[in-house]
């Protein structure tokens, strides 16, 4: 398959107008006005030519879970999100805790039509916090980097292994830093809405506690550590200054916790049940902050499916999590670029090459002889979320009915135009 | 008279709305205590669907719906079919099935009334959510304060207990600060909700800071288990500062009159000398709930629609 991409401005450390020839599955030829002929021309005129979007924090539900999701949905949303590759964490049934099962979802995520998809294992062996999982068979195996995500790991000392014995091969730990015994059965952010509504809070710091502990940690031992889902201002200024004394820490956060407050659960609106929990406004200010003075190093979606039946119930009872792949691009565009916070470049490295280099996956640039993982955007879209729309099998979003500005017109996966 | 079909909490209702509802339950009042029968949910159906044990609100429900001429179905959680798994909203559409006009629901979770709501054709009412709301028990604590005192504007009403965990309060707190009453809490840090002050009462730690010129003194049920999850180390200690006794009363605020959305726990949160005592309201407020749950009912679902 050969794609010309024509007339689009390919953002990529600076914005130039080119065109990009795709051929063989590679970036061929980028210049103005390329004189070749393809198979596929897509005039992307005024649209955004980008390299794909890599997310480091996923959850594709199978094996276990396929009436949440299954790897092929889950690769499918994706690809309609703008995504080509991302990166699935282990809490399926049975969790990703041995070689097999890697090889199990690595060998689906190959069959699946979207999306490349990189298994994570297990920290520790089925997420329970007690032995460690054997990581050097599972990175043999073709997982990307290790997490017990959902579950904190809450015994220090299994952390303080889990940390030594990654970095003997070299793997990433993504940790879910939480304070399960501050957190408790709470389900949404401790403060004015959790008392209106009459719902358990989650304190702040549960979230900031793990995030303390882990730094110290990591810190401690020199060695790398990732963070998951940072929510709070409080969170960020951790990681500030941990990376301000040279700690070797990098961490995430996902779209809805700079576009989103706990007024959104108000309405007992199970689809904004998420952990950690939607903050409030001040929160949001400080993510976008962390974003902009580099504290904050990447953007995941953590796509959490559930079926309708599982979020339509008492909302204590409803599980954790919105979807995300299909809105996350457009969120971030809406509340970080539109709004003049962040430029274009910037949120390609936070969405697509630094989740790579994190990952030690391939970085994407829009060059010639590189695979050719592409997003097409057109940032003067504008629509609305309908959740009965999306891709995915999970309809648990967040954004239902939300406006949002910038849409993904194109992806082409491998030189594959998938979307 | 109620623009909404349901019946879910008081933050959502205005001043006027609060007004005509108390204005209602003074007539069904009259009628109850003449013993009087009234049709106005002649061939109508009221459910209660109790997932909590209750032995006032469900009677009283169940009560004020006979007196208004209803049929009754009662629901409890031992004997139906949600033992077996059933989910609330197959239950509400059960419920619709047989004809049901009113669902009164019971429920240790917050939110729960409203997802009936948004999944049934019957109005819900709402007899208390988790830690949410229970707006007729606010309600009869309302008319009853009206009753006494002529006007809640004006009132200044303590809140002492548990605020964290009851939704008595909170609908308490949302409903007397649209009537204009002056409205304060008092409890140790660890059973006050955050953010709590925003609902526009003031908050103690301190009983006789609290209760200083008070009308109104309304102990909240201290309930066992929270000991046991380290809130308070000891009913005996938290009894020495929080629990409403003669002696506090005599000295702070020897007029003000005592309320308890019950069951109280004599010698818990409140002692048996006050519970019993002259200022104590509790025996009213339970008369006064059947009034106002018939006119809620009748509001929702009879003639006064």
């Amino acid at each position: 398959m050969s794609i010309l991409i024509k007339n689009g401005r390919i953002i990529d450390g600076g914005e130039i107008k080119a065109d990009v020839f795709i051929d063989n599955g590679k970036i061929m030829r980028v210049g103005e006005n390329l004189d070749v002929t393809a198979e596929i021309v897509i005039d992307a005129g005024g649209k955004l030519v980008m390299p794909g979007l890599v997310d480091m924090h996923c959850h594709l539900r199978e094996p276990g879970f396929e009436h949440k999701e299954t790897i092929e949905s889950g690769s499918r949303a994706a690809v309609h999100g703008g995504y080509t590759s991302v990166a699935c964490m282990p809490n399926t049934n049975p969790v990703i805790d041995n070689a097999a099962i890697v090889r199990y979802v690595a060998q689906r995520g190959r069959e699946a039509d979207g999306a490349r998809v990189y298994p994570i294992g297990c920290i520790t062996k089925g997420q329970k916090g007690e032995e460690l999982a054997e990581m050097a068979k599972m990175k043999d195996a073709g997982i990307v980097a290790v997490s017990d995500d959902g579950h904190p790991v809450m015994n220090g000392g299994i952390m303080r292994n889990a940390l030594e014995y990654a970095k003997t091969f070299n793997l990433l730990v993504l940790d879910h830093p939480e304070d399960s015994t501050v957190s408790g059965d709470g389900v949404v952010n401790e403060g004015v809405n959790a008392t209106i509504a009459g719902l358990k809070g989650i304190s702040r710091a549960a979230e900031e506690i793990g995030i303390a502990r882990d730094i110290v940690l990591a810190e401690t031992l020199d060695t790398r550590i990732h963070l998951c889902h940072v929510s709070t201002a409080g969170g960020v200024q951790l990681v500030r200054e941990a990376k301000a004394r040279g700690v070797r820490v990098t961490c995430e956060t996902c779209p809805h916790y700079f576009s989103a407050t706990d007024e959104e659960i108000l309405s007992y609106n199970t689809n904004a049940k998420i952990n950690p929990p939607l903050r409030e406004q001040s929160d949001c200010e400080a993510i976008i902050e962390g974003l902009k003075d580099g504290t904050i190093d990447a953007i995941a979606t953590d796509h959490a499916p559930h079926a309708a039946d599982e979020k339509n119930r008492e909302f204590d009872l409803a599980p954790f999590g919105t979807v995300g792949f299909e809105t996350a691009l457009s969120v971030a565009y809406t509340y970080l670029v539109d709004t003049g916070e962040l430029d274009m470049e910037t949120l390609v490295r936070l969405m697509s090459q630094t989740p790579a280099r994190l990952l030690g996956l391939p970085v994407v640039h829009i060059k010639p002889g590189i695979m050719a993982d592409i997003v097409v955007f057109d940032p003067g879209a504008s629509w609305t979320v309908r959740a009965s729309e999306l891709y995915g099998k999970g309809k648990n979003c967040l954004y239902d009915g939300w406006m949002l500005k910038g849409k993904v017109e194109h992806t082409i996966v491998g030189g594959v135009l998938k979307v | 008279m109620l623009r909404k079909k349901d019946l879910l909490g008081l933050k959502d209702l205005s001043k006027e709305e609060l007004e005509r509802i108390l204005a209602h339950a003074a007539e069904m009042k009259s009628a109850f205590v003449a013993r009087e029968s009234l049709d106005n949910l002649k061939g109508k159906c009221v459910a209660t669907l109790f997932y909590e044990n209750s032995t006032r609100t469900k009677n009283s429900f169940e009560t004020a719906a006979r007196l208004l001429g209803a049929r009754t179905i009662s629901i409890s959680v031992a004997t139906s079919s949600v033992k077996k798994g059933e989910s609330l909203i197959d239950t509400g559409r059960t419920l619709d099935a047989l004809l049901t006009d009113v669902i009164v629901i019971r429920h240790s979770m917050a939110g729960t009334p409203a997802l009936l709501a948004k999944n049934v054709r019957a109005s819900v009412v709402n007899a208390g959510d988790g830690m949410n709301e229970h707006p007729t028990q606010s309600l009869l604590d309302l008319f009853t304060m009206k009753e006494k005192f002529g006007t809640i504007k004006g009132l200044k009403v303590v809140m002492v207990g548990d605020v964290r965990h009851s939704r008595v309060a909170r609908s308490n707190l949302w409903a007397l600060g649209k009537l204009g009453a002056e409205t304060a809490i008092v409890a140790p840090y660890t059973l006050i909700p955050k953010g709590i002050e925003e609902l526009g009462c003031e908050v103690y730690t301190d009983f006789e800071d609290a209760a200083a010129g008070a009308n109104v003194v309304m102990g909240l049920r201290i309930q066992l288990e929270r000991q046991k999850i380290g809130l308070f180390p000891s009913i005996s200690e938290y009894g020495e500062h929080f629990a409403v006794t003669e002696e506090k009363l005599a000295e702070i605020c020897p007029d003000a009159l005592v309320m308890h959305p019950g069951p109280v726990n004599r010698g818990v949160e409140i002692t048996s000398g006050v519970v019993d005592g002259e200022s104590s309201l509790i025996n009213e407020q339970v008369t006064n709930g059947v009034a106002v749950r018939m006119a809620v009912m009748d509001f929702l679902a009879g003639g006064e629609r």
